[in-house]
């Protein structure tokens, strides 16, 4: 699948906008993203394995908020940084 | 006295130093020439995170830890080797103990707090986390992991309260202090739950309230209700501690546990409300805050827009005022609690960082005051430094 990085993150992959990564649940997804660029997932998902209050995920046009919806290898992730004020 | 005031200025270091600035938008430090006169911005390091704390290492004075996160992204520490060139992240930051599905387990917001830990310790830390929390390092910052058993602790889980009960951005574990005497004797305070200590390297805490004051109409024998801001221990007599508290400024003389309300002897018009405490390094009977206003709602500014520190000489008995060089009036600023911080000269040097983001010093121990930089964002911490050279 296709994960999308915000700017925010980009420090995490070389600068790139986009990964390519494999994983059949969200969660598997990031964990796999967190063994290609070490820390990246404990920025997005707290150790309660809840996603921070002010990232948005979407699957496609869906949000979810669950680790353990499912991805396909075609979806594309949209990680987004939401609403943290001035 | 006199030959002990002699040498202490014998020891007292000299030349540049170098302030640790953590601001809601970034760090930056700003650095002396010797005679501390004239001074230099740094650029922004990290812009745009919020760094709450940075500390350099005292026992190699080029290790360097900063406690970051923004406003999106989780919590993290960063780590440096070189006095600040470079970076590299913390592969394991601070972080609560996941609970298994169904129960509430609790997950760091940001870290507070960062303090070495004892001289013979090197390479160990501690840090205090929002929500509250204890946590270790034992190989620089690189990794960490809960200090004790208070992070899960039933009594002090309760006693640490919510998220809801602590300040606006959350309650903080701060003021960690070790005995510079005996790295297993350890002090921390909580701005919702007191100020504790152990003697065992962790193995047991207690609270250490008595005498400290609580809210109106609230008891003072329940631990959740205090609120401590600042804690300090006297390097020249460590068993001597200050403390700025919600409710009054405090002393403390070990081995007693009584704290003795020394902001009762503030000008009633100025109050002993305040977040910072600075203590001398040589004398333990000198130390500064800053105070502010209390009253009402609360406002947490300058009282009347006039800021002031105000320094006791005789450990609390008397109290004189420091505004000289500072604005007269239409200064409606705040110092927080890790904004405010002193070096070991002679005459020691003090630094304000206010929240509209100026940073005023004084190198006359609060005699005389110069703004040294402005502009900056909003200053969360100060920590002067001297590095190695």
């Amino acid at each position: 699948m296709t994960v999308h990085i915000p700017s925010a993150l980009r420090s995490y992959t070389n600068h790139q906008g986009e990964v390519q990564v494999e994983g059949a649940t969200l969660g598997s997804a990031l964990s796999a993203l967190d063994a290609r660029y070490p820390g990246f997932r404990f920025r997005i998902v707290t150790e309660q394995d809840r996603i921070r209050p002010h990232i948005r995920i979407f699957v496609n046009d869906q949000q979810t908020q669950e680790l353990r919806s499912p991805i396909g290898p075609e979806d594309r992730v949209y990680i987004v940084c939401a609403l943290s004020g001035g | 006295m006199a030959r002990t005031a002699m040498t202490a200025a014998a020891a007292a270091p000299t030349g540049a130093v170098t302030l640790l600035i953590g601001t809601r938008k970034g760090a930056f430090t700003l650095r002396s020439d010797g005679s501390r006169r004239t001074w230099k911005l740094s650029p922004p390091m990290f812009l745009g995170h919020i760094v709450h704390h940075m500390m350099l290492d005292p026992r190699d004075r080029r290790t360097m830890l900063m406690a970051v996160s923004t406003g999106h992204l989780g919590p993290t520490v960063y780590r440096s080797t070189d006095a600040g060139k470079t970076w590299k992240e913390s592969s394991a930051p601070p972080a609560f103990r996941k609970v298994p599905e169904g129960e509430k387990g609790r997950s760091v917001d940001h870290v507070f707090w960062l303090t070495p830990c004892h001289a013979n310790e090197p390479d160990s830390w501690y840090a205090g986390t929002s929500p509250q929390g204890l946590f270790r390092s034992d190989n620089g910052g690189v990794t960490w992991t809960a200090f004790s058993y208070i992070n899960e602790d039933p009594q002090y889980l309760e006693w640490m309260g919510t998220v809801q009960d602590g300040t606006p951005d959350g309650p903080k574990l701060h003021s960690i202090i070790v005995d510079p005497r005996n790295p297993k004797h350890l002090y921390f305070a909580m701005s919702g739950g007191g100020v504790h200590e152990t003697v065992d390297g962790g193995k047991t805490f207690r609270p250490l309230i008595k005498g400290l004051e609580v809210v109106e109409g609230f008891d003072p024998a329940t631990v959740t209700f205090h609120d401590p801001h600042c804690v300090r221990l006297c390097l020249s007599n460590p068993d001597r501690l200050y403390q700025q508290n919600h409710c009054g400024i405090y002393r403390l003389d070990r081995p007693s546990d009584q704290w003795v309300r020394i902001g009762k002897n503030m000008p009633k018009a100025i109050g002993d409300i305040g977040f910072p405490m600075v203590v001398h390094p040589r004398n333990a009977d000198v130390a500064w805050v800053f105070p502010m206003d209390g009253s009402t709602v609360w406002p947490r500014v300058s009282l009347g827009g006039k800021p002031a520190a105000y320094v006791t000489q005789n450990a609390g008995r008397t109290w004189s005022r420091l505004d000289k060089g500072l604005p007269r009036a239409d200064a409606w600023w705040t110092v927080k609690r890790q904004a405010m911080s002193r070096d070991g000269h002679d005459p020691v040097g003090l630094y304000v960082g206010t929240t509209s983001g100026e940073i005023w010093a004084s190198r006359s121990e609060g005699r005389s005051w110069a703004c040294v930089a402005r502009h900056l964002p909003e200053i969360y911490s100060i920590e002067a430094a001297t590095f190695g050279r």
